[in-house]
């Protein structure tokens, strides 16, 4: 590290290492030398919120350049100067070419409290949560796991046409949510119909979305699984990848302006980290200093893109500082881990007026979607695997149980109730008609402008003179 | 026809604004805004909605006539601004977004001022990433806010598209109508000079299938201020088409407010012979055409379509109802261009009125090139418009 002193005189070497050792005790490692950057997983927010996490600043910062200044004038001969100044700050500068690694010697560690058998990891903190969380989150998850087994079975009985499963994330979609005020903003990709849950949408309004019914709140406008309600501050899920990210941080602005108590919070998946979307929204929300949480679900799979085919870095968590954007790496099948870093990331969020990037490790079980078969493109026994051994509600089950919250004959009686309102409620939704012709045309505007007019005429015209070429519910 | 004489409209049957800020319908009650008639009834749909004000048959830019005071002169940039100003004072709710939108003004000014009046929230730079800010103002939008979505060059939000056509456009409707996103997105676009290829796109080509926007260019400063008040008073969103070589236009704009209507087209010199459809900077090559044309024996009657998205067929209707004779002058390219489509929509609707085809004049279907002789040759030129209209007349 000193090796670019070798050749200056040995009086001024020794003054700039004296120096350099005062700087390093006070800003901490090297910032060319390898370190991890771990995150302390406390919950507490001390009031010195620089020091809170060894979030590593590099020699840009302008108070650790303005002491290296201050020490700087102490030197007789002045012409040592190892400080430059450009557009962003001052900058110490090296006789050597260090170039910053591709990676870290070592990858970001993760969080996690439980472990696989579901007790507490002994040096594990964490925010505590009391038997009637816990049970509303294991019931959840719970729910969420039927549900996608039911509706996964009625797209392939062909009673609906498409849908995705969360299989394998229950823990992600519900402890992250529970975390959450319901003032809190979501803006999901596809694959977090748990929050939707936790927030009190119900199997029948689940369902009635998926057959486009009457009841549907989508008005059987959009493809099963994009769901939306205002309502719950759930916003309409869109097909494309990644483009709720920089309506997130809009989502958030518009939290700043009105000064709520509350921020936005953002899903996607590993894949959509891709997307120049995920970059600039990243940016823009750590610019605009924008109180939200960007959520990404790494399970391991694109459709048919691993990890490893979809990026270089060390996962999603490292890109955060890059943004200056602080992060944290969880175990995405670790309820209380989940709970605990989103309830963390959100009074941070809030508090400091500032973006948090979650990175949450998990593993997509089921199949992209009812489109997609994944044996294809990965061994089954893999899935297998992780469907049983990594099962996170079985795990959080474990603790919940441990504590003396809950039984087998309880697991029984829910999963039984549980399953007879799903399925009552597809019977109930599958009965319920379709709307009418009139709802083609609405809202697309505010109100129905005359072209959509004369276009609904002519096509109700064209149903009148040829009925039998069209379904007989249509015709209002 | 003269303006008529004006009506005082009372209190806005605005929709109420979504999100937490008090609506302020007690106050614009309190607010008359004065309407000048045209022959067209305003179709509103219990909007508050100013028609478009008639010209007199000189080829003076629209004003309203009956204007009491004497009105104050403007650049049209400066129109825009007052325009975006007034709204911003009027609902907290309006802030705008863009590149350079804040201290520096805007690279055509219209924001000016405002960063030092409504502060760096409400009028807010962005990084460089058009996809983002558009998407930031569709989630902003769709918690309650009114962004004014700036584009540095039209050209550019072609980065934004995904968001204005995937979401922008369609969220109100998937979405059941629970969310609204009443953006409003403008930006200078169109052939200026010698900017090159990437900076003289023609966007209202490109956007103009997108279900659930609406579209209009605006041409002078009266109508420009007007239409983004509209604009930004819509619930749906709204594209404003502004024209890089139209920014200086000078024009004297009533004292009092007022605010255009979105869906009209206005008539900019009545005539008997031909009916001239067009917008944006052709206008003022088609009311150059017009002196040359009357001198030559020729009454066009020239209108200036303003909205884009939809066609305002009941003004342009009853024009070929009168001239059955159409001229379509734009500065789109020929192929899927705004023309392209206007022509089809008469062709559907008022067929049995003409008697000729339909002439349209439109750019080739080449990028703009730099070459000020070459790019002259790409924007139809008033010879072109004379021409055109002697043969249809023939």
């Amino acid at each position: 590290m000193a090796a670019w002193l070798a050749g200056s005189s040995s009086k001024l070497a020794h003054s700039a290492a004296r120096r350099l050792a005062g700087d390093l005790r006070r800003r901490g490692p090297d910032p060319w030398l390898l370190s991890s950057s771990t995150m302390p997983a406390r919950g507490q927010l001390a009031g010195d919120l620089r020091g809170f996490c060894s979030v590593r600043r590099f020699a840009g910062d302008s108070t650790a350049a303005t002491a290296a200044e201050e020490s700087e004038n102490e030197f007789a001969g002045g012409d040592l100067q190892q400080v430059v100044d450009f557009p962003g700050g001052k900058l110490s500068f090296v006789g050597e070419m260090n170039f910053v690694p591709e990676s870290q010697r070592e990858r970001i560690k993760c969080y996690r409290v439980l472990d696989d058998d579901g007790g507490i990891i002994y040096s594990s903190r964490f925010q505590e949560v009391g038997k009637e969380l816990a049970l509303k989150m294991y019931s959840n998850m719970v729910t969420l796991q039927i549900m996608d087994t039911i509706f996964y079975e009625a797209q392939r009985q062909g009673r609906i046409s498409f849908y995705i499963t969360s299989n394998g994330e229950e823990a992600i979609n519900i402890a992250s949510a529970a975390a959450l005020s319901a003032d809190d903003i979501v803006l999901p990709q596809y694959r977090e119909p748990g929050v939707l849950l936790w927030r009190g949408f119900t199997p029948q309004e689940f369902a009635n979305q998926l057959f486009g019914n009457k009841m549907d709140y989508g008005k059987g406008r959009q493809m099963p699984i994009h769901y939306g309600s205002n309502r719950l501050n759930y916003f309409t899920i869109s097909s494309p990848i990644a483009t709720q990210l920089p309506q997130a941080v809009g989502a958030a602005y518009s939290l700043k302006m009105d000064k709520k108590d509350a921020c936005a919070i953002t899903y996607f998946g590993d894949g959509g980290t891709s997307e120049g979307d995920f970059h600039a929204a990243l940016n823009f929300a750590a610019v605009k200093e924008a109180p939200m949480i960007f959520f990404c679900r790494n399970n391991g799979w694109a459709i048919s893109t691993p990890t490893t085919e979809q990026f270089r870095s060390d996962g999603i968590v490292t890109r955060g500082q890059a943004y200056g954007i602080r992060s944290i790496r969880v175990d995405g099948n670790d309820t209380l881990a989940v709970y605990s870093a989103v309830h963390t990331a959100r009074e941070m969020a809030i508090a400091e007026g500032r973006p948090i990037l979650i990175e949450a490790m998990t593993y997509r079980v089921g199949h992209h979607s009812t489109s997609d078969d994944s044996t294809k493109y990965r061994p089954a026994d893999e899935i297998e695997h992780w469907r049983t051994a990594r099962d996170p509600i079985s795990r959080y089950r474990k603790w919940v149980q441990g504590n003396g919250w809950w039984c087998d004959a309880e697991e029984t009686e829910l999963r039984n109730s549980v399953r007879q309102e799903i399925l009552q409620a597809v019977q109930a939704a599958e009965r319920i008609p379709k709307h009418g012709l009139a709802e083609l045309f609405t809202d697309v505007y505010d109100q129905v402008p005359s072209n959509l007019h004369e276009q609904q005429r002519s096509l109700l015209d064209i149903i009148k003179k040829h009925p039998s070429d069209y379904p007989t519910e249509v015709n209002s | 026809m003269a303006a008529a004489s004006s009506l005082h409209v009372a209190a806005p049957a605005a929709t109420p604004r979504v999100g937490s800020v008090a609506h302020k319908s007690a106050s614009s009650a309190a607010r008359s805004v004065r309407v000048a008639r045209s022959g067209a009834v305003a179709r509103s749909g219990g909007r508050l909605v100013a028609c478009a004000a008639v010209a007199t048959k000189a080829d003076a830019p629209a004003t309203d006539a009956a204007s009491k005071s004497e009105g104050h002169e403007v650049l049209l940039f400066e129109a825009l601004r007052e325009g975006l100003m007034e709204e911003m004072e009027a609902d907290p709710t309006v802030c705008v977004f863009g590149e350079d939108v804040g201290h520096y003004g805007g690279s055509y000014k219209v924001t000016k001022g405002l960063a030092d009046k409504y502060g760096d929230l409400r009028v807010l730079d962005t990084p460089i990433a058009e996809n983002s800010f558009t998407g930031m103002g569709v989630g902003a939008g769709m918690k309650g806010l009114r962004p004014v979505v700036e584009g540095m060059n039209m050209g550019f939000l072609l980065l934004a598209y995904n968001q204005i056509s995937n979401n922008c456009g369609m969220l109100h409707y998937t979405s059941g109508g629970q969310f609204k996103i009443p953006l409003v997105i403008r930006g200078p676009g169109g052939v200026g000079r010698q900017l090159g290829a990437e900076h003289s796109q023609r966007l209202e080509s490109y956007f103009q299938s997108i279900p659930g926007l609406q579209m209009v260019a605006c041409s002078t400063p009266y109508n420009a201020k007007g239409l983004m008040k509209a604009a930004i008073r819509s619930e749906n969103p709204v594209v404003l088409f502004e024209h890089v070589l139209l920014y200086n236009l000078k024009e004297k704009i009533p004292d009092e407010e007022y605010v255009c209507c979105l869906e009209e087209a206005e008539m900019v010199r009545p005539g008997e012979h031909v009916t001239i459809l067009t917008y944006s900077r052709m206008r003022y090559h088609v009311m150059q055409a017009a002196k040359t044309l009357v001198n030559k024996g020729y009454d066009p009657e020239v209108i200036d379509i303003r909205s884009l998205k939809p066609f305002d067929l009941h003004t342009i209707g009853n024009s070929i109802k009168k001239t059955h004779r159409v001229l379509i002058v734009e500065e789109c390219m020929r192929t899927g261009g705004i023309g392209a489509s206007l022509r089809s929509a008469i062709i559907d609707n008022f067929w049995d009125y003409l008697d000729a085809p339909i002439m349209c004049l439109s750019s080739q279907d080449v990028p703009t090139p730099y070459a000020a002789t070459l790019e002259d040759a790409t924007v139809v030129q008033p010879a072109q418009i004379v021409a055109a209209v002697e043969q249809i007349c023939q």
